[in-house]
């Protein structure tokens, strides 16, 4: 008897085991997921603080009204609903009903009609909430959102790290503008996300845990996230492969990328940076010296080799981009002006703006950069130049201020940068081609491009409902912009996601880790 | 009464010599293009002008520099180091939570080292033409040359990856329970690579200087004279020898302690190991004004206590030192 129950259990025990084994893809509740963070956390409020490093730890302490799925659609989040009335100057967000903060406060209204105030006292991406003059709160659970103008690109604003919802009865105690400095934005941090917040070593790591009173029912499967700061890439890449990290992203080395790719035990991807968006770019002062001739502008596009950054220096990590809005985007028009390596054309354009070859001189240009990753870049730009008689001086910057400041008052000719889209394009695109944002400090329209359809099109396409009509004026804007290059586009930076075979349902939508992580799992 | 005044003269030059240092400093960043508004600008995926205005406004960055001086020494003279700009944080609780971690990675590595180089030293001054001679120079030679982000790496890939030993990154690790040995053996485990990381370049330095001086004594006139009265190779070696040897050495080691700062900065950054050395680095490159001088100010403070301490060994070893 004994040894037929011992065989039944053995036999229960095999087919639980496949059963398991089977269910492989469901998603199990439970551990611990070791992340990374590539750099130290300056703040954990999302609402006044923006950028990658805080997006992480940002997004699962806040709740958003909306997230975005991989295909650029809207989804329901805080708010299980929402309307934009027709004429486009009404944004009604119905909340869900039992939605909580960490300390067990209700999330109402209020809420989001303060999260609103403080966003757009703080955040540094004044165009997300500019047109939002008034938030009616009619009753606990509705948001309406009055804006003067139709603001389309408000629904991208809505979601990720953009828009945390933050609790009022926690920083409403003091002046809207102090809130960027509130003592409870690094410790003790309250907010209605999937993870709370157990604790913050500044320099060393931020740990997570599961909020049980979750608004959505069985979320998230973690018990707990670990996000360690490790700064040296090397190190990270080691840590991914011995496993000691399950997950991280923004890694942006070609080299660490194709290595990592050849472990068997990572998946390396490139996907889900589509709305943060970062493209590396060489930017041309239109207002200086012969830079201000579109001809000379278009021989040194027509001068670099593109295939040569692509294959060589990103080693084939990043992938092509050809105008101010990321190649992931659904307002990416990729149909424009491609400036396929071309010397003799390139010639022809410079001798015709009048400055032929002298010697085997034409001009000489300076070109700065703004982060130590594009030297590379810079050191082959003016090999590249150097062809068609373009002397060029690479100028270092000591560190970020110096070359910060040289952008501000346009005192350069040309700089290799990486500039990011940040979701709708009237946040992160606009600045860098509007006219009436010349030289407004670091990443304005520091060329000093003027162009009044651009203006115009920027400006009907900031207000257009209609997504074909808002796509076909962003085409025609991408056009332009290509044609009279007042920035050369290259590549994207290649941000890459690693992740272990432990992973279940990583971050891969538009936002990358800025999101809500309460789908990812560990599987057994 | 002779001691004391001597203690008050050091404790009055420390002061007017941290002054300078504050003074300079502040100045130095004033000079630099460009101010802490940037990097917060830049950690933000860039702002506007109206923006930057205001970090500059709640920082008091528009106002004159030598009003931003006058009120930053006075704040520092009642022993207040300020707000972090960058992290908004005091400064002094920055620089304490940090501070553990360092101490512990330099004094590990110093202590290590110092006792390891000294055996070497004397080893290979033994016989300074044998085998084990060469290989302590080759050594030493490897581990000055070498740069430490070079060995980190190297030491990672070998221990962490090939063979997982040690772990990458960090001080500790957070997802293990225990009791105070749990997190001992723990904390212990992510020293190895650090310290003997930091601890190869002091090694050589203190390997290579017992080595000379050791050869130096060991031809002087007492040698001969101990060996002559048939005293025991080793205890004219340990008990004549080296005790005469170890004040430079000694020197040496105490003048190492500034490397709190300097040495420990890369392979902190390498190791992630959550120190001052790191904080300095980022502050630096984030224009964190008060975060830098505040670092100073407690390396300074360092490298005085740790010269007075140099000088107490020093007398214990050498009581030739005191008497003069």
């Amino acid at each position: 008897m004994k040894y037929f129950l011992k065989r039944i259990i053995a036999a229960i025990a095999i087919v639980s085991t496949i059963g398991t084994g089977l269910m492989a893809d469901e998603p199990v509740q439970g551990g611990t997921l070791i992340t990374v963070l590539g750099s130290n956390v300056r703040n954990l409020n999302s609402s006044v603080q923006s950028g990658i490093v805080t997006g992480y730890p940002g997004a699962q302490l806040f709740a958003s009204p909306l997230r975005y799925d991989e295909n650029w659609d809207p989804q329901p989040y805080l708010a299980k609903s929402w309307k934009v009335s027709d004429d486009g100057l009404q944004v009604t967000l119905n909340l869900v009903s039992n939605a909580k903060f960490h300390d067990g406060v209700p999330l109402t209204s209020e809420d989001v009609a303060f999260s609103v105030e403080v966003i757009k006292a703080n955040h540094p991406f004044k165009s997300m909430f500019a047109p939002v003059e008034s938030v009616d709160t009619p009753n606990a659970h509705t948001a309406i959102l009055n804006l003067s103008k139709p603001h389309p690109a408000l629904m991208l604003a809505m979601s990720g790290q953009l828009m945390s919802i933050i609790p009022k009865h926690i920083y409403g105690d003091g002046a809207i503008t102090d809130v960027k400095t509130h003592a409870r934005n690094n410790e003790n941090v309250v907010g209605s996300g999937p993870f709370k917040l157990v604790e913050f070593k500044n320099g060393e790591h931020v740990i997570l845990e599961r909020f049980e009173d979750f608004f959505i029912e069985g979320r998230p499967y973690l018990d707990k996230i670990v996000m360690r700061i490790i700064s040296d890439p090397a190190a990270r890449a080691i840590a991914y492969e011995n496993g000691e990290v399950h997950m991280g992203g923004f890694e942006s080395l070609p080299r660490i990328i194709n290595r990592l790719k050849k472990v068997d035990s990572l998946t390396v991807t490139p996907n889900g940076y589509g709305a943060i968006g970062p493209l590396d770019w060489l930017a041309m002062n239109t207002q200086r010296g012969p830079l201000k001739d579109v001809r000379v502008r278009k021989a040194i596009a027509y001068s670099i080799d593109k295939n040569f950054i692509h294959k060589a220096l990103m080693q084939g990590t990043a992938s092509d981009s050809r105008t101010g809005i990321h190649p992931d985007s659904p307002f990416y028009s990729g149909d424009v002006e491609s400036y396929d390596v071309d010397l003799d054309k390139a010639n022809a354009l410079l001798d015709e703006a009048g400055y032929p070859l002298n010697g085997n001189s034409r001009f000489s240009l300076t070109i700065d950069f703004g982060w130590p990753g594009v030297k590379p870049q810079v050191e082959y730009a003016k090999a590249a130049l150097k062809k068609v008689g373009i002397d060029v001086q690479v100028r270092a910057s000591a560190d970020f201020p110096t070359w910060a400041k040289r952008m501000g008052e346009m005192d350069f000719d040309m700089s290799w940068d990486t500039v990011f889209n940040w979701g709708d394009p009237v946040i992160g695109v606009h600045r860098t081609y509007v006219s009436d944002n010349v030289g407004k400090g670091v990443w304005s329209n520091t060329q000093g491009y003027s162009n009044a359809r651009v203006d115009e099109i920027l400006a009907e396409a900031a207000v257009e409902v209609d997504a074909s009509k808002r796509k076909a004026l962003y085409a025609e804007f991408q056009a332009i912009i290509a044609d009279e290059v007042p920035v050369y586009h290259t590549n994207t930076l290649p941000y890459h996601t690693v992740y272990s075979d432990k992973v279940g349902n990583p971050p891969l939508g538009i936002w990358g880790t800025s999101t809500p992580i309460d789908m990812t799992y560990l599987k057994k | 009464m002779k001691v004391i005044e001597n203690f008050l003269i050091r404790v009055a030059y420390a002061v007017i010599l941290l002054t300078a240092v504050l003074i300079l400093n502040f100045s130095m960043m004033h000079l630099a293009p460009g101010d802490v508004a940037d990097t917060i600008s830049q950690s933000m995926g860039g702002a506007d002008k109206e923006i930057l205005d205001q970090i500059r406004a709640d920082y008091g960055l528009d106002r004159p520099f030598l009003i931003q001086l006058g009120s930053y020494i006075g704040n520092v003279l009642t022993f207040d180091l300020g707000y972090s700009f960058f992290y908004n944080t005091p400064v002094t609780e920055l620089i304490l939570q940090r501070l553990p971690a360092t101490l512990l990675l330099v004094f590990t590595a110093q202590v290590l080292a110092l006792i390891i180089g000294v055996m070497l030293g004397v080893i290979s001054a033994r016989r300074p033409n044998g085998l084990t001679s060469h290989f302590v120079t080759l050594l030493a030679l490897f581990g000055y040359s070498a740069p430490v982000f070079w060995t980190g790496i190297l030491l990672l890939i070998g221990f962490s990856l090939n063979v997982h030993w040690f772990p990458v990154a960090g001080m500790r690790d957070v997802t293990i329970s225990g009791g105070f040995w749990v997190h001992f053996v723990d904390v212990a485990r992510h020293l190895v690579l650090p310290v003997i990381t930091l601890g190869s370049i002091f090694l050589a330095l203190y390997s290579r200087l017992c080595r000379a001086t050791m050869l130096e004594v060991l031809g002087s006139d007492y040698i001969r004279t101990a060996k002559a009265k048939g005293l025991h190779d080793r205890d004219v070696i340990y008990k004549h020898a080296l005790k005469n040897s170890l004040s430079p050495v000694i020197t040496l080691a105490g003048l190492q302690f500034s490397a709190v700062i300097s040495g420990a900065v890369l392979v902190e950054a390498v190791f992630s190991w959550p120190g001052l050395g790191t904080l300095a680095f980022q502050s630096i490159i984030a224009r964190d004004t008060p975060t830098i001088l505040g670092i100073l100010f407690f390396s300074a403070l360092v490298v005085i206590v740790g010269n007075l301490l140099t000088d107490l060994v020093l007398r214990l070893i050498d009581p030739r030192i005191g008497t003069k």
